[in-house]
């Protein structure tokens, strides 16, 4: 019996969890600061149309962006009107489009570089001739892939 | 003096309130993932020579800059068109060698042959809206995977799964590759019987 005692009086002290809350904060704030997800600040209105037969697309490293629309009411006094196309963080015109995409596929990995897909991003009240003009000019570089983005809906919503 | 100790506050509870934040951010922040309709351009190298394709394999749709739409020379109201195309696809009115034996449709001479020679053509103006041109295109991948569907749950009844979902379940990294490997040729088969032939014209060229 005496061997339990002895035992009781040499106990070992309890593991100091004090810093715990500290740690779980800093994983808390990780996860905070770190889902910030668009990488791209819009410049333009970027309502998409809705539509319901859609394909999502995974795999983030294979997507470039294109946005286009009319330029947001900050931008308004500077660029007017009229929709634009919006590469990166600056306004662009169609020409810049294939350098664009060029400049991006050399960006990515070798083996990326053949079954990259171009997300267009556009407002649904911008006209379709500067999505033909976009999509002539992903033509002559190759970049075949396309996928309009859009959002859940029925087609109905698109029609006023 | 008559100053107490003030009592320490109890810290012990801190962990679980954290934990309970730090659960909560890690069940909603969705990664939020885009989807859209998938289409493919026509590469820019002319044909130098084009083959012939029979009118009644065409099936035209113009959308004009009023965003009025003409199907096969017939004005037409948006939500007819999924139904128009389904009927157009599915015709099979070939005869003998292009006879097509899933087909269900009214066998009627004049129209599409069978679904492998149905081309949709897409015809728009410069000024027709974005959205309308999607609502469009949307009704006309709608009449494709209307009929992928049925015949995908007629091919493959056991698996419980229309085309659309199964196509889902292919593309989702998540699924394992024991059962990419067993849907990938049953949509391989539905791909060939209703190939998706969506032709978006070219611009016209005269100005």
């Amino acid at each position: 019996m005496s061997k339990f005692k002895k035992k009781k009086n040499s106990e070992l002290p309890a593991v100091n969890t004090a810093s715990l809350p500290d740690i779980v904060f800093m994983l808390l704030f990780f996860f905070m600061v770190a889902t910030v997800m668009r990488d791209n600040t819009l410049m333009v209105t970027n309502s998409l149309p809705a539509a319901n037969q859609i394909q999502k697309l995974d795999k983030k490293d294979r997507v470039m962006y294109i946005y286009a629309g009319k330029p947001s009411s900050r931008y308004k006094d500077k660029y007017g009107t009229q929709a634009r196309i919006q590469l990166n963080d600056k306004f662009a015109s169609v020409s810049e489009v294939a350098a664009f995409v060029l400049a991006e596929r050399a960006s990515k990995r070798q083996e990326l570089q053949n079954v990259l897909t171009t997300a267009l991003k556009i407002d649904g009240e911008t006209n379709m001739g500067l999505i033909t003009d976009i999509k002539q000019e992903l033509r002559k570089v190759n970049a075949l892939k396309i996928n309009y983005t859009t959002r859940v809906g029925e087609y109905s919503q698109n029609i006023d | 003096m008559a100053r107490r100790a003030s009592p320490e506050v109890n810290a012990g509870s801190m962990a679980d309130i954290a934990f309970l934040l730090l659960i909560f951010f890690l069940v909603t922040t969705t990664i939020e993932t885009d989807s859209g309709i998938n289409r493919k351009l026509p590469p820019m190298d002319e044909l130098i020579d084009p083959p012939i394709i029979k009118e009644k394999n065409i099936f035209t749709v113009v959308v004009n800059k009023y965003n009025q739409l003409l199907v096969e020379e017939k004005p037409m109201n948006i939500s007819e068109i999924r139904q128009a195309a389904i009927e157009f696809l599915d015709n099979g009115g070939g005869k003998d060698a292009e006879e097509c034996s899933y087909c269900k449709g009214n066998k009627d001479p004049a129209s599409s042959d069978n679904p492998e020679k149905a081309i949709i053509s897409l015809k728009n103006d410069r000024e027709t809206s974005y959205k309308v041109y999607i609502a469009v295109q949307n009704e006309l991948v709608a009449a494709y995977n209307e009929l992928r569907n049925r015949e995908f749950r007629s091919l493959y009844p056991n698996l419980g799964l229309t085309f659309v979902e199964a196509n889902k379940r292919y593309s989702d990294p998540r699924s394992s590759s024991l059962e990419k490997k067993k849907l990938k040729p049953k949509i391989d088969i539905l791909k060939a019987m209703y190939p998706q032939k969506l032709s978006e014209a070219e611009p016209s060229k005269t100005k």
